[in-house]
């Protein structure tokens, strides 16, 4: 990006726009997401320029420097913080609190980096910036898909929905420790009272009411409804024709009552427990409904927490306390909370605390929290791991004292619950386009009625006053020559129309909704108690947690899949390590046990008493390595690179058994017990244990130091800081002291981000640095995910000048990421080159197999990941995705132009045809060529073999593979390529899509769902996968290692990836095939009824008049033929599984919408037209000129249209099992029994027919 | 349709077929069955032996049922004697006829006895049925069909409940007619009288309606009040001192009809009728159906079992039957001539669609 567009157009005339306008019109947005958009450019640029070597940058940034910050200065206080450089920190070393009150956020932070990307052309990355949370991944690139208008609604919904969290930050909230009193005083913070119910005892109807009129069926009911009310309409009695609304209504209202009474009683459950708070110098139990904010609250062991609280004092004398977030994300390890230090010890000196916490507006973001905490006028910044979140629980920590920030609804876990959007099945939206035909029928009908009425009036209208049976004039005296219900010729047609409308008013089949949701809710019954989906490794049953799309599983063209932990375990392994140019652990599994070496037996001794979890045999040769002395640099390096394993994580150390307080080995290793390692990250795990394992043990983590246990002897470091793990970045790294006083930076990341901030100085590192680079492709070739290890001595200014701006950014309340990630640059730069590792992320059981059978069943499988784009090609074989015979198209282009030219150039070599021909692309591909920047090396190579390739095998094409990386979609889905992408992609039978963000994957999904009508799928385990699987038509999540964030936005959520084969194959196939003939078998069965309603009408001078008894026109649909369907909805099925599972292909039968299109339909509305003829002219027949009356005959044919429509399905039922033989010929005999309790009842007119 | 490959067609005749269970199945209990979707169920399968089967049992079935009510439908014999127009001075179709026709119905003074003589086509025996017929009659109207109060006529209780009876249900002073509403208004009148050549041949009129209309629907304490008192006179008048449940002509015609063409019965002939007999009939022509173009009938019916005279129900069983027939024949040779393997995968959907492109 930043070669291919200019990079400064920051004074645009736009950008003095009010802020506060931009905040609350999300329309202006787009066009300030372009402007910000550059201005970050800038910010990250300058970053770069101070930061970086100085002697790589040409003159042009500095000028561009200067005009930026002139640039600045109109923009005024509140563009400041979105576009802050160096030299805005360094002029103003002091955070000011009244700027903070001044200054507004942008609701944009998105930003473009691009660190070295100007020193090495190679690795220009321009990656948007993704947060922890997933919300925030997707709010941040919102604004870029504003721009579009072919977006798909729903996205935006989810951008409006997530961008309240980005707006509250300009004032604070300021919270008075153990003094509510004062806290409360100004602003009415909420209590801690929740309430998850929707209504109350007195809002319940009007609220319900108003809620279930949204559906427009029930509108359309109400209408016939009120419309038969009217004198001369009333067709039905005027309660009878209420029954069926007042049904569907009371059911639901009952329904939504139950669950709401429920969630009344859990929410007393929860408001009355009990929690210890600090009242008059003492901790009482208190309610939690009691509890204020700023008051302090004492948690034990294992209790859950009330309410969102800073941490200010534990029973661990360093503060640290552990918490299970598994009510929050679901992730069931343990994390670490810390106490402040310095709240820590007031606490623990028994003086009551006061102070002031300032801390952000409540929100959504569960990652994220910044604070200040103020005791005696000195300032602390708190932050994310110093807040403990309600509904966690406290874990191996005594107790745990903090005060309550956020209460109630204002906690960040209320202010999560919020569901996910609700989607509509595919085969709902098309059967709105036969409705809308069904009504184009319903006023055909109607209008032939009022046409016939009116024709019939006009020729008898001389006759009227004297018909027998029409007569519309009363001979009383009193009301003589009035016209009894007659309204003139016009408005009788009219008023026929109507009713003609009420009578003919289940031609809409609006049982039928109801009938699907019951159907949906048994189908969701029987996939949940699938055994063949329950995972028996982590007891996670199949999940449905959208009701609505069922058999949207049978129609899937499209599989979007992640690929760590969705077709790999996430369990890590470490595997190979490349120390100091040299590699080891390839010889592994040859002589992994043959150790004649003393000193790494000697080792092996030692490691014994450590019990880990994982079984990791260490390569001899690098443990020999590390205990020979002599090897000078190599076994510093190779001490230092398990030393920054060990120590450069987030890792935290459990033993279980607590070592005594004695520092002598023997007794050590006596007391260790098991040493568990509990992290957020699999991959950090890993590394550790293989630390671990190489004799550096991470024994103990707090806030302020770590011990490693290196060979026996323990070793404390104090840790300086720690640069967390973002995803711009790509690398983590923590400055350490040793105890002799040296300090560290010890650092790892990803390699393309790790290799720019190399020390690039001495030639003799580089032959280092080419070996462990041949090394990293060599590991990634094979499927190993690899980081790059490097360390740095800082020296005593650094170290200073560090510390202050460290200090600074960590205080910083608003936008503290960006500005730690500027302190990080600080340091991460000039790094030796320690080595690199490579972790083993094993397949899950049964990949391979489901991919194969679902590429038969004719889904394309496109897997989206993050990873590089070897690693991506080598899991992609090894789960049988890419197989050896398949052309690989690899687009990796690093300008908009690169990417054009292969995306064409891929077009024209195999012959994919699109909508606009190469031609006019390759006419324009001349002009732009000498545009061209350097292709990249792999890419140049891959190309001219698929060149090669291409020209030897003329027009014959094997089977293609397209694999594209991220930083090209940049490129492709924010211009007019898309379509040219399309058309490639879709050609193609494998897409590997690598190094992409949340958000591209969202993109990507889109892509095809704006393009195309294939249904979609995407399946993901990880809060990057969200976005995916919220845009997807079917989202499912896997329940795996990283936490529930994508099941908590997934419509249905499984144990395994293999599982999707079954869900997909089978429980798809059953569901679509059921409800497709749920929804034409209800089609004809209403239609039959009405058309025979409608006939009998042209016979009654079309009067409208039913032969029918009001009450069972009105059963008809909701008793009389109701439960087959929704039996056999619920329990057909056309093939059995073990079909289904051997011949793949029968799930083309979705996708081609066999079970339900346009043509069925007609087919089966002429079917319906004739047997409602036989249906209704038979019996005229038999009946004709004689004594039977109108009800009897009404009576004939209700039982006949009974039987007939129960018949019609009896005869496409495929299997019979018991339950249906009982719901069929069981309805028939309701009927008939119906119809005999109809008839004794003296007061209807069809008395006593039987 | 799809088709089940794992299907064996050695055996195709069987309707049912039971699923067969691998052994690891066997331990499941029904509800496990149940949830895993597992139950036994018979899965029919429409093979060409089945197919054939069905239709030529159907065949040979309906083939009887229909001849044999055909032949019971051409055992009833059935007099229809028009009667509406040949009751008038005047036929003409012009206004002046019509007027002529109305004024001459609506006079209470005219004598609008007549006179017809029917011949006995075959012997009839009793019980011979009386009809009379109406056509063009829409009965089943709506406004007809509502303007009625099965309450009042219920109960003396509920005399005033006339709402629905409009424009029919009160006199000028507010009393309620009883039976109020359109249809016991349009009262059937017209009145018959046979009578051989010289004896006269009793109608019963006894037991006309349905039993239940007399027990329940219509009170044995209700009696007809204000009934035809004012003009216009819809039809017949009623003996006020009877109840309405004994007033059978009444309940016959409460009934109203499905059909706008449609046969009431007037009574019952309890002797044998010769074949050849001359028969006269004397017709009270009182009921008013000039003002529309409606037909007036006689009827003289016997009865089978299957009902009055009507050869559809017999057509139809017989077409049917044939088609069935027909089909088996036509399916048992293109079996014979050219087979085809149950569970073709050619025919299979995504197959055929590959065929076409």
């Amino acid at each position: 990006m930043s070669s291919g567009k200019p990079l400064l157009s920051t004074s645009e005339p736009s950008s003095a726009t009010s802020p506060h306008h931009r905040r609350h019109s999300s329309l202006t947005i787009g066009s300030l997401g372009r402007l910000c958009h550059n201005t970050s450019i800038s910010s990250s640029v300058t970053d770069g320029s101070q930061h970086s070597n100085l002697s790589d940058h040409n003159d042009e940034l500095e000028d561009e420097l200067e005009e930026f910050d002139e640039d600045i200065s109109p923009l005024g206080g509140a563009l400041r913080n979105s576009v802050e450089c160096p030299a805005y920190l360094r002029t103003r070393k002091k955070f000011k609190p009244v700027d903070l009150q001044l200054q507004l956020p942008l609701p944009e932070r998105k930003l473009l980096v691009s660190w070295g990307g100007v020193t090495d052309p190679q690795h220009v990355w321009s990656m948007r910036e993704v947060s922890g949370a997933s919300s925030q991944a997707v709010s941040s690139g919102i604004q870029d898909y504003l721009n579009k208008s072919q977006r798909s609604e729903r996205f935006l919904q989810i951008s409006m929905q997530l961008k309240e969290n980005l707006t509250h930050h300009d004032n604070p909230r300021l919270i008075h420790i153990n003094d509510p009193k004062r806290t409360n005083d100004n602003f009415e913070y909420s209590g801690n009272e929740i309430r998850t119910s929707k209504y109350t005892f007195l809002n319940f109807l009007p609220k319900n009411l108003f809620i279930q009129f949204h559906r427009v069926a029930y509108l359309y009911f109400l209408a016939i409804a009120a419309l038969n009310q009217l004198p001369p309409l009333a067709v039905f009695g005027r309660t009878v024709s209420l029954v069926p609304l007042l049904f569907v209504l009371t059911v639901t209202a009952v329904k939504d009552g139950y669950e709401d009474w429920r969630r009344h009683r859990s929410d007393r459950n929860e408001n009355n427990r009990e929690a210890l708070v600090l009242q008059s110098g003492k901790f009482h139990p208190k309610r939690w409904k009691k509890l204020q904010s700023g008051e302090v609250v004492k948690i034990c062991s294992d209790e859950t927490i009330p309410c969102d609280m800073v941490l200010l004092n534990t029973s661990d004398p360093s503060g640290i306390a552990y918490i299970q977030t598994m009510n929050l994300d679901g992730e069931s390890n343990l994390k670490t909370r810390y106490a402040r230090q310095e709240t820590n010890k007031l606490v623990l000196d028994g003086t009551i605390i006061s102070g002031v916490i300032t801390c952000e507006q409540p929100n959504r973001n569960i990652y994220e929290f910044t604070a200040n905490l103020e005791i005696k006028g000195q300032r602390y910044p708190l932050s994310q791991s110093n807040i403990i979140l309600r509904g966690c629980q406290l874990k191996n920590t005594e107790w745990a004292i903090g005060v309550v920030v956020y209460a109630g609804k204002d906690t960040k876990a209320m202010l999560n619950s919020a569901m996910s959007p609700a989607k509509r099945s595919r085969l709902e939206t098309y059967m709105n386009r036969e409705t809308f035909w069904l009504s184009v029928f319903l006023l055909i009908m109607c209008l032939v009625v009022a046409i016939g009425m009116g024709l019939w009036l006009n020729t008898h209208k001389n006759q009227l006053d004297t018909l027998p049976y029409y007569r519309k004039i009363y001979f009383d005296k009193k009301k003589f020559g009035e016209k009894y219900k007659y309204y003139g010729i016009p408005m009788e047609t009219f008023f026929s129309f109507l009713s003609s409308i009420i009578v003919f008013q289940i031609m809409i089949p609006i049982s039928l909704y109801i009938t699907m949701e019951l159907v949906r809710l048994g189908q969701s019954y029987f996939m949940i108690g699938d055994r063949h989906m329950y995972d028996s490794s982590s007891d996670s049953r199949f999940q449905c947690r959208s009701l609505n799309i069922n058999e949207d599983l049978g129609q899937i063209r499209y599989v979007f899949s992640d690929k760590t932990g969705t077709l790999t375990e996430n369990k890590m392994e470490f595997r190979k390590a490349s120390v100091w140019g040299k590699q080891y652990g390839s010889t592994l599994s040859v002589d992994g046990t043959g150790d004649t070496n003393v000193g790494a037996e000697a080792v092996l001794e030692g490691r014994r008493t450590w019990k880990l979890k994982s079984e990791i045999t260490p390569d001899s040769e690098l443990l020999k390595l590390l205990h020979n002395d002599l090897s000078g640099d190599e076994r510093i390096a190779a001490q230092e690179f398990f030393l920054t394993l060990a120590a450069c994580n987030t890792v935290i150390p459990i033993a279980t058994q607590s070592p005594s307080s004695s520092d002598t080995d023997s007794t050590l290793r006596a007391s260790y017990g098991i040493v568990d390692y509990q992290g957020e990250s699999p991959d950090e795990q890993a590394l550790v244990a293989a630390a671990s394992a190489y004799g550096y043990t991470l024994y103990e983590r707090t806030s302020g130091h770590i011990v490693v246990d290196v060979n026996g002897e323990k070793l404390r470091l104090v840790v300086l800081g720690l640069h967390e793990f973002d995803s711009v970045r790509k690398r983590m790294s923590v400055v350490i002291r040793f105890p002799n006083d040296s300090v560290k930076v010890l650092v790892k990341g990803a390699d393309t981000s790790m290799f720019s901030i190399l020390k690039r100085d001495h030639p003799d590192d580089n032959h280092t640095k080419h070996a462990t680079q041949s090394h990293l492709n060599e590991y990634s070739s094979e499927g190993l995910r690899t980081l790059v290890v490097a360390s740095r001595d800082l020296t005593g200014e650094e170290l200073v000048e560090w510390q202050s701006t460290y200090e600074d950014a960590s205080t910083s309340l608003t936008d503290r990421s960006i500005k730690l990630r500027q302190t990080a640059a600080l340091i991460e730069c000039d790094l030796t080159l320690l080595g690199a590792t490579a972790i083993e992320d094993k397949l899950q059981e049964g990949v391979p197999e489901a991919i194969e059978s679902l590429r038969q069943a004719g889904i394309k499988v496109w897997v989206l990941t993050g990873d590089k784009q070897e690693t991506a090609i080598s899991i992609g074989l090894s789960c049988k995705l890419l197989t050896a015979d398949m052309e690989q198209i690899i687009i990796n282009g690093t300008s908009e132009s690169e990417c054009r030219k292969f995306l064409c150039d891929a077009k024209a070599k195999y012959c994919v045809k699109s909508a606009n021909s190469c031609d006019q692309i390759s006419v324009w591909r001349q002009n732009t060529e000498s545009d061209y920047l350097e292709i990249p090396l792999g890419t140049k190579l891959s190309s001219l073999q698929q060149q090669h390739a291409g020209q030897e095998e003329g027009a014959s094409f094997g089977p293609l593979a397209l694999i594209i990386d991220g930083n090209s979609l940049v490129y492709i889905l924010e211009k007019d390529l898309e379509s040219e992408l399309f058309d490639l992609a879709t050609s193609c039978k494998v897409v590997l899509c690598c190094r992409v963000a949340p958000l591209q994957k969202a993109g990507i999904v889109d892509l095809i769902k704006c393009r195309s009508d294939d249904m979609t799928l995407a399946i993901g385990d990880g809060a990057n996968d969200v976005s995916m699987i919220q845009m997807a038509d079917v989202g499912v999540g896997i329940c795996g290692q990283e936490g529930r964030q994508a099941v908590m936005a997934s419509d249905f959520a499984m144990g395994q990836f293999r599982f999707l084969k079954r869900l997909l194959l089978v429980h798809g196939h059953w569901n679509y095939q059921r409800i497709g003939y749920l929804v034409l078998y209800n089609f004809y069965r209403n239609a039959v009824f009405v058309l025979m309603l409608f006939w009998y009408i042209l016979y009654t001078a079309f009067s409208t008049t039913s032969a029918l008894t009001d009450w069972s026109s009105v059963f008809y649909s909701v008793l009389y033929t109701s439960l087959p369907t929704i039996v056999v909805g619920i329990l057909d099925k056309d093939l059995s599984h073990k079909t289904l599972l051997k011949y793949p292909k029968l799930y083309s039968a979705g996708y081609r919408q066999e079970s339900y299109n346009m043509s069925l339909f007609w087919i089966t509305m002429l079917d319906m037209l004739w047997q409602s003829l036989v249906l209704f002219y038979v019996p005229l027949f038999t009946y004709r000129d004689s004594t039977i009356d109108i009800w009897s005959m009404g009576s004939l044919w209700t039982i006949a249209v009974v039987i007939l429509v129960n018949m019609h399905l009896a005869m496409d039922i495929q299997r019979w099992v018991v339950i249906t033989h009982i719901s069929l010929w069981g309805s028939i005999s309701i009927t008939y029994s119906c119809m005999v309790v109809l008839d004794s009842i003296p007061v209807f007119p069809n008395y006593g027919l039987v | 349709m799809a088709l089940e490959p794992e299907y064996s067609p050695s055996d195709g005749r069987k309707w049912t077929e039971t699923e067969s269970w691998p052994k690891e199945q066997n331990g499941l209990t029904w509800m496990e069955k149940f949830t895993q979707q597992e139950l036994p169920a018979c899965k029919p399968i429409l093979t060409p032996g089945l197919v054939i089967t069905t239709l030529i049992s159907i065949g040979i079935i309906f083939v009887p049922i229909g001849l044999g009510s055909l032949s019971a439908s051409e055992h009833v014999v059935e007099i229809i004697d028009r009667y509406d127009d040949a009751c008038v001075p005047s036929n003409g179709d012009d206004e002046a006829a019509k007027s002529e026709r109305l004024s001459f119905i609506q006079n209470v003074k005219t004598n609008k006895t007549c006179i017809r003589n029917l011949v006995i086509p075959k012997k009839m025996k009793h019980p011979i049925y009386v009809y009379y017929q109406l056509d063009n009659f829409y009965q089943n109207h709506r406004r007809y069909v509502k303007s009625r109060s099965d309450r009042q006529y219920q109960s003396p209780r509920f005399e005033r409940e006339t709402k629905t009876c409009d424009p029919e249900s009160e006199i000028d002073d507010h009393t309620p007619i009883v039976p109020c509403g359109l249809v016991a208004w349009s009262l059937f009148n017209d009145t018959y009288r046979i009578s051989t050549e010289n004896d006269p041949i009793p109608i019963n009129k006894k037991d006309i309606a349905w039993q239940s209309d007399k027990n329940s629907k219509f009170g044995s304490n209700v009696y007809p009040k204000n009934f035809q008192k004012q003009d216009p006179v819809g039809g017949g008048k009623l003996n006020e001192s009877l109840p309405l449940s004994e007033q059978e002509d009444l309940l016959v015609w409460m009934r109203t009809a499905a059909l706008p063409n449609f046969r009431k019965l007037y009574g019952r002939i309890e002797t044998d009728l010769e074949a050849n007999e001359n028969i006269t009939v004397v017709i009270q022509n009182n009921y008013n159906t000039y003002s529309f173009d409606s037909k007036k009938q006689l009827v003289l019916s016997t009865t089978t079992w299957i009902g009055g005279k009507n050869d559809f129900l017999g057509k139809a069983y017989i077409t049917v039957g044939g088609i069935c027939l027909f089909l088996a024949i036509a399916f048992i040779l293109t079996y014979v001539i050219k087979p085809r393997p149950l569970g073709d995968p050619a025919y299979l959907s995504w197959n055929l669609n590959s065929k076409e492109r």
